[in-house]
């Protein structure tokens, strides 16, 4: 009578963990991930000079003992710097990440679950988000209300709503018309209920997958800004603006460019390894036969 | 009181600006702690008249007609918010498939509990604890462990069971199960109807059971309407349909069943197929296929009429006797 004796008394969570635990890209992914977390979190602890420290005496030195990573053109440790930027970055991909996770899901829901005209106009809006490059979408934003670390998070956010909107959208059009959600209806369940509690639950993991290499994106594009100087104001380290400040001193102090670009590069990278092991790991389908 | 009656009930959609009726022409009533049963072949319309009874399919665009007494209130005419606190609570739904009528991410008990907060002021723990109660009542082993698994973890029959079970949560007076048995094997199917027959006769409920299995029908049921393409072609209770059936389709279907020590050979079937909606054919839906058609078959749709007791069959063929 009761199948799957195995897994009877493991809690779903512990069943994702161990098959994580197993993928050896996924493990990387997060270990990276982890340490970008850590550095983010303790980054004033870690910093060997403060980041806006500056020294006149050594303006573009290259690494050395004393500064590992060398310093900028104001002197500043690269090192110092790189390790603020990973806050910036880690906080401008999760909030940034959030509101287009928001946005879609809400607009995904709406247009799936009552389709019609409803659809039609959410669909369109989103398509056109959509067909537009994000990062043009992100700089007609940042134009509107104006440089800086907030409106960055927010126009990172306004660009990046779509994809996830036609992911909730296509999940909810499929199960809409599942047999459990007519069990449901049948109870005596509101729309409300049947959408948010039942329909939103069964779409959600696509969304998770979608977000954490959504995340590595979003550092992407507030990077392109940072480098196109609407990010971050100065003093505040994004590794998009270090990159964008040392395009000028790329011949004669190159670490002032290598280093925030390799710490981005890991990152991304630590985010797309953890969410192409999620896509292995989260398909409910499979639950089954672990 | 009535207890259940349905009079004239139809539902039309609108498809690319034309009107399309699936069902017409259904009435009939039933009364508490009775078992109706309703037959027809796949596209007959029968799952559409138990979505129609439960105001479900307005909400996917059909416009119902006719009246569905239910008490003392008739159902078409309430509101959507109105008939949320009617689904569930007075009248529970069992939908066609066990496998896929659990949310696969939820444990199973949550989901019961879910129906029964719906309509009942329970705390928590009472709640589980009725809960595991009902699933025992319905013989669902160890309640209490089953309680904690997801739907994948169950068997067939279980989960048949535990949606049984979101269905009398509430204490329903009509339970409608439209094919609750065609995913199950014989043996639990032997079952789950034992069980509807014992909840009919304790509890009192009115069953309405929808399925193409005649066998089930005979066994469980005291009344039957048989369903063709739609239309309701012969209502009555089972002794008189099954033993003295009128309408042709009614005799054609009941020859369709093989017997033991009928010899071998050919079974019996009916020639041609169920027309599917939007292509009915003219007059009486069944005449392409009845062998005692005749010309007003062609031209006129058959009412319904009354015979001895509450018999009703839709034919031309009685039309006759009457005039």
């Amino acid at each position: 009578m009761i199948e799957n004796k195995k897994t009877e008394h493991k809690p779903p969570w512990l069943v994702i963990l161990k098959r994580f635990s197993s993928n050896k890209m996924g493990m990387i992914g997060t270990f990276l991930i982890l340490c970008l977390i850590l550095v983010a979190i303790f980054a004033p602890l870690l910093e060997p000079y403060s980041y806006k420290e500056q020294n006149i005496d050594l303006i573009s030195s290259p690494p050395s003992s004393s500064h590992l990573l060398g310093t900028d053109d104001f002197g500043r440790d690269l090192l110092s710097r790189t390790i603020r930027g990973a806050r910036i970055s880690f906080v401008v991909g999760v909030l940034s990440v959030a509101i287009s996770v928001i946005i879609g899901i809400v607009i995904g829901c709406i247009a799936g679950f009552y389709g019609g005209v409803v659809d039609l106009v959410l669909t369109t809006i989103a398509d056109l988000t959509w067909s537009m490059p994000a990062i043009l979408i992100a700089l007609l934003f940042v134009a509107i209300i104006g440089a800086g670390l907030e409106s960055v998070v927010i126009a990172i956010g306004l660009s990046y709503w779509a994809q996830y909107a036609r992911l909730v959208r296509g999940q909810i059009l499929s199960l809409k018309n599942a047999v459990f959600i007519e069990a449901t209806r049948s109870m005596g369940a509101s729309d409300f209920v049947i959408l948010f509690k039942h329909l939103l639950p069964n779409s959600i993991s696509p969304v998770i997958v979608a977000a954490t290499i959504g995340i590595g994106n979003a550092i992407v594009l507030e990077a392109t800004l940072g480098f196109l100087g609407m990010g971050a104001q100065p003093p505040t380290p994004s590794w998009g603006a270090m990159m964008s400040n040392g395009t000028a001193y790329l011949f004669i102090a190159p670490w002032m460019i290598i280093f925030p670009g390799l710490a981005m590069m890991i990152t991304v990278l630590g985010f797309n390894l953890f969410g192409d092991a999620l896509i292995d790991i989260m398909d409910v389908k499979n639950k089954e036969s672990s | 009181m009535t207890f259940l009656k349905v009079s004239d009930l139809k539902v039309e959609f609108q498809v690319d600006k034309k009107t399309i009726t699936p069902i017409e022409n259904i009435s009939f009533e039933m009364n508490e702690g009775e078992i109706l049963g309703m037959v027809g072949e796949t596209g007959s319309g029968k799952s559409l008249t138990a979505h129609a009874i439960m105001g479900l399919s307005s909400l996917v665009g059909g416009k119902i007609g006719g009246s569905v007494q239910f008490g003392e209130q008739d159902l078409t005419k309430l509101s959507e918010n109105e008939m949320q606190s009617v689904r569930g609570s007075q009248i529970a739904f069992i939908p066609q498939n066990p496998m896929t009528s659990l949310d696969p991410v939820y444990k199973v008990g949550d989901q019961i509990v879910e129906g029964l907060y719906k309509h009942t002021k329970i705390s928590k723990r009472n709640a589980k604890q009725q809960v595991i109660e009902l699933m025992g009542k319905l013989r669902i082993p160890k309640p209490d462990r089953v309680f904690q698994q997801y739907p994948h973890q169950l068997s067939g029959g279980l989960k048949q069971r535990i949606v049984i079970a979101m269905g009398l949560c509430n204490n329903p007076r009509l339970l409608i199960a439209d094919e609750p048995t065609t995913a199950l094997d014989v043996t639990v199917q032997a079952q789950i109807m034992t069980l509807f027959k014992e909840l009919a006769e304790e509890r009192g409920i009115g069953l309405f059971l929808i399925t193409h299995d005649l066998g089930v029908i005979a066994q469980v049921c005291d009344k039957v309407v048989v369903m063709y393409a739609g239309n309701m072609v012969e209502f009555g209770d089972i002794k008189t349909v099954f033993n003295t059936p009128s309408h042709p389709y009614t005799k054609a279907l009941l020859g369709c069943i093989p017997h033991i020590g009928m010899g071998k050979g050919t079974l019996s079937a009916i020639d041609g197929n169920v027309p599917s909606v939007g292509t009915y054919p003219s007059g009486c839906r069944y005449h392409p296929r009845c062998p005692s058609a005749f010309e007003p078959c062609k031209k006129s749709m058959p009412e319904l009429i009354r015979k001895k007791g509450e018999t009703q069959v839709a034919c031309h063929l009685f039309q006759e006797i009457k005039d």
